[in-house]
């Protein structure tokens, strides 16, 4: 491996940002930094969604509102469709575009060859790639906001014939044709990213790390991606599919329909079909997420308990059982679909039994703070929060995995609840977990604890006063995706608690700001950060704060022992790093 | 030491976020939930709070655990964690709760099949039918008339004065009897098996009544099928529940529950369809 010889960590940061570059760290600090801006716009759409919700503005119009979309809030009335193109274009781009390639992109990117030893990915070049069509998907997606129509507005889940005929919606013109570009770069850039993860993982690991003494993150991290890689080129050939069909006249999903006061005639295509295929990548998508959540708050635990993970082989077996699981669940989205009924039996059965190995992997990271020595940094806070909430959604979910019930819950706000505090907290709070914990690593600094402190119980609040109610909600039969519950005699009674809901959401997002000022400032004024900030036993600690270009000195470093060797019986140190050789009388 | 207090305080939040959620999702559940008004409104929820109350009872204790630990093993600089070294016995209390859930998991199972083989694989032989059809946004109604069949359909046959696109030669269309969208209230006999022949125009739809804890996706270029019996005389709602387009918040219905006598005297007082198309 060829590699320059300029000391590219002294470049200032924002120009290692805005380069074609080849080292990972770089890459990942691209992804890191474009996955928050998309962040913030998908939870700005939020804002907006809660608004309308909260304070329906065709009941008391919002001034400001058509001052902001002079389109889309004509006289500060938000128009339905308008409602519609901002819940599509928050899911999307929070699933995806920030949570997605934050996990994958950002972390995998910074961690996978520190942690593992190596010096850069298997293929820097495809790596650099894959960010800038990465860059480029965001791009093409948010101008979808700006072409005639709107952006795509036919939900996250973009089902045909809603999609795929223009006459359907105003966001299934042009908006939907972006939309399903940007999600086909979208999946090769992440398909280049997972290709080389593995690879990197396989083949890259230095002297003595074995698979075995693989820290937690890296093991979620290289699952993931391989769930990526077998997974979303499904999609790809879905999305293709619905381009044809929208635009040569195929009949992959369409069937003869009347819409609009017109019929359109097509072959015998199966609407359902697409549902298939999304999901076939959709499900396993949320475990892209949620088992680096899982790795990361696992290591987390691990450090600030300074105890050894406890059953950690148990616990890995358990990741690869969740993945493999989260292959065979796909239609439990599909239940009252109308596909055959016959198929909930194995899809429920099957959508209940990830609960096992979830729940054994959370148990172990529960078992490892046993008998600890618990010190409560911000990062080990988030990573507590994760846990409860991680409780929470999972038997929410879980709920939703047994068919008869969804008869009732879903599509209600019941699952809008669910799959928020699954992903839009429970990972959420892993993800700031690991930016407070990694942060010293990235830049050399650390972030400062009393607005970190803050930040955290304001967030635990917040989204527990939004999303938990949001359940309830659901059980009482709102509809999730709709403009306003004042069409309904039965929901508007529940028009108050959708008020508070708002109210939350805004404290919510506010105190989000916390965290950009406390991002921003300690990058400048921050601690310095030694190498090893937390006493960390693993690979990425054994090296400057940040690492070099190539990671380490002239020499690759050699590990001689697990990622957990936390608080030994006999050692001056709470505990001994990777690199540190066995004594010889072992 | 305040990251130390920073422990205590967090044990004491987790305790009270279990026991608020709990609490609040109790008093919800008494208070707060649609009348129930067939068999299924039973069945089905009964079911869900069968779930939740297990739930429950996970969510408690690993609260209680997590609180507990946290408190107990809090820093202390005097103090090092206990050093297990790598044991199998670990393995031990792990797989023992994933055990106890896996148990709850085929509880769930069993009893789910059960209301879902009733509600889509045992629909009664004498089950009155009625025909709903979604399109952009409301729902249309066609009752089969007194032969019990509807006629057949063909989306290329539809006009204004034939929206549903009925086959006016099909001698089972003639008394068919048919309310455009829009512009029919749905009639069920009261403590009768209905069979819901849910079918749409342009996009997917969804007919949900939430009063009854039941809902089926209305899928262009299929039918599908659902049953229950309306237990509870009277005026409810029911709604689409999935997202079809700029009105689908508003793509509301309405829906009878009457006894079978007065139902019949209704839809004999109603114009067929071949009294409408000349
Ligand atoms: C400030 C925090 C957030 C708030 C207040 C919020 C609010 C909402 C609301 C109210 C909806 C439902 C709209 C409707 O059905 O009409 C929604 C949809 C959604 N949200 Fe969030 N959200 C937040 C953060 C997140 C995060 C972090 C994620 C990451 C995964 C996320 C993912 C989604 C998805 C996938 C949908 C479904 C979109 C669809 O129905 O097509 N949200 N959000
Ligand atoms: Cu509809
Ligand atoms: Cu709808």
């Amino acid at each position: 491996m060829a590699h320059e010889h300029t000391v590219v960590t002294e470049l200032p940061l924002w120009r290692r940002l805005l380069r074609f570059s080849t080292d990972h760290k770089d890459i990942g600090l691209q992804y890191f930094f474009t996955a928050w801006a998309m962040a913030i716009i998908g939870g700005f759409l939020a804002f907006i969604i809660r608004w309308q919700l909260g304070f329906p503005t065709q009941v008391k119009p919002a001034p400001w509102l058509s001052w902001l979309f002079p389109h889309g809030a004509e006289g500060g009335v938000l128009k339905p469709e308008f409602y519609y193109a901002l819940v599509t274009m928050h899911g999307t781009i929070m699933v995806f575009f920030f949570q997605t390639a934050i996990l994958s992109g950002g972390f995998g990117n910074f961690l996978i060859p520190l942690q593992i030893g190596a010096r850069d990915m298997a293929f820097p070049f495809l790596n650099g790639l894959s960010y800038w069509v990465f860059w480029a998907a965001c791009i093409v997606l948010l101008l979808g906001f700006a072409v005639e129509g709107g952006a795509a507005a036919g939900g996250w889940t973009a089902y045909p014939p809603l999609s795929a005929l223009k006459e359907a919606m105003p966001g299934s013109g042009w908006g939907m044709t972006l939309w399903l570009l940007a999600m086909a770069l979208f999946i090769v850039s992440s398909t280049m990213g997972s290709l080389n993860y593995i690879t990197t993982v396989l083949n890259l690991r230095t002297k003595g790390m074995t698979m075995f003494r693989l820290p937690f993150t890296t093991w979620t991290l290289f699952l993931a991606a391989i769930l990526g890689l077998l997974t979303f080129p499904v999609l790809t050939a879905g999305a293709l599919m619905l381009l044809l069909d929208r635009h040569l006249g195929t009949s992959f999903f369409v069937p003869t329909v009347h819409i609009a006061g017109k019929l359109i005639e097509r072959g015998n295509g199966n609407p359902i079909l697409w549902q298939h295929l999304f999901w076939f990548l959709g499900h396993p998508e949320v475990y892209i997420l949620v088992l680096p959540a899982l790795g990361f708050v696992g290591d987390i635990v691990a450090t600030f308990a300074r105890k050894p993970f406890y059953a950690y082989r148990l616990a890995v077996l358990g990741l690869i059982g969740i993945a493999f699981l989260s292959c065979l669940v796909w239609a439990h989205h599909q239940f009252v679909s109308g596909m055959n009924p016959y198929l909930a039996f194995p899809f429920s059965l099957l959508t209940i039994l990830v609960s096992v190995p979830f729940a054994t992997v959370l148990l172990c990271i529960a078992g490892t703070l046993w008998g600890g020595n618990i010190r409560f940094t911000t990062p080990m806070l988030f990573a507590i929060g994760f846990l409860s909430l991680v409780v929470t959604g999972g038997f929410g979910g879980l709920s939703l995995g047994v068919a008869a019930n969804d008869l009732h819950l879903h599509d209600t706000y019941y699952v809008v609840g669910h799959f928020h505090v699954i992903m839009g907290s429970s990972v959420l709070f892993a993800i700031y977990a690991a930016t407070y914990f990694w942060f010293p690593k990235m830049f050399g600094r650390m972030m400062n604890e009393r607005l970190g402190k803050w930040h955290f119980w304001l967030s635990l609040f917040g989204v527990y006063g939004v999303f938990l109610p949001m359940h309830y909600l659901g059980l009482s039969g709102m509809m999730r995706r709709i403009y306003t519950l004042l069409e309904y005699d039965f929901l508007k009674h529940l028009q108050p608690i959708n008020t508070f809901i708002s109210v939350a959401a805004f404290v919510l997002i506010a105190a989000q700001a916390l965290f950009v000022v406390n991002f921003f400032w300690s990058l400048k004024r921050g601690e310095q950060a030694s190498a090893n900030p937390w006493g960390a036993t693993t690979l990425e600690w054994q090296t400057s704060s940040p690492p070099p270009h190539g990671n380490w000195g002239t020499e690759l470093p050699a590990v001689y022992r697990w990622a957990y060797d936390y608080s030994p019986p006999d050692s001056p140190t709470d505990f001994r790093p990777q690199t540190e050789p066995l004594p010889a009388s072992q | 030491m305040a990251k130390r207090r920073r422990g205590q305080v967090l044990s004491g939040v987790l305790i009270v976020i279990a026991l608020a959620t709990v609490a609040s999702a109790l008093w919800w559940i008494a208070h707060r939930l649609p009348d129930r008004i067939a068999d299924t409104a039973h069945e089905v929820e009964s079911l869900i709070l069968f779930v939740l109350a297990v739930a429950a009872v996970f969510l408690v204790a690993a609260h209680l655990y997590l609180a507990y630990a946290l408190w107990r093993f809090r820093h202390h600089p005097q103090r090092q964690s206990m050093f297990i070294g790598v044991t199998r016995k670990e393995w031990l209390p792990v797989l023992a709760i994933a055990a106890v859930l896996l148990a709850f998991d085929l509880t769930f199972d069993h009893r789910s099949n059960e209301v879902w083989a009733k509600v889509f694989l045992r629909v009664p032989e004498n089950a009155f039918r009625v025909e709903i059809t979604g399109e952009q946004f409301a729902w249309g109604i066609r009752y089969p008339g007194k032969d019990g069949e509807f006629g057949r359909t063909d989306l290329r046959l539809v006009s204004d004065s034939n929206p549903l696109g009925i086959d006016p030669n099909d001698p089972a269309s003639k008394d068919d009897i048919v309310f455009p969208a829009g512009q029919g209230e749905l009639h069920l006999p009261l403590n009768h098996p209905v069979v819901f022949l849910v079918r749409s125009k342009d996009v997917i739809h969804s007919f949900f009544v939430p009063f009854a804890r039941l809902k089926m996706d209305a899928v262009p270029g299929m039918t599908t099928r659902i049953w229950f019996t309306p237990t509870k005389a009277g005026t409810y709602e029911f709604a689409c529940a999935e997202l079809c387009g700029l009105g689908h918040y508003r793509m509301r219905g309405v829906l009878v529950v009457e006894p079978m006598e007065q139902l019949q005297k209704w839809l004999s007082e109603q114009q067929t369809f071949g009294e409408t198309m000349p």
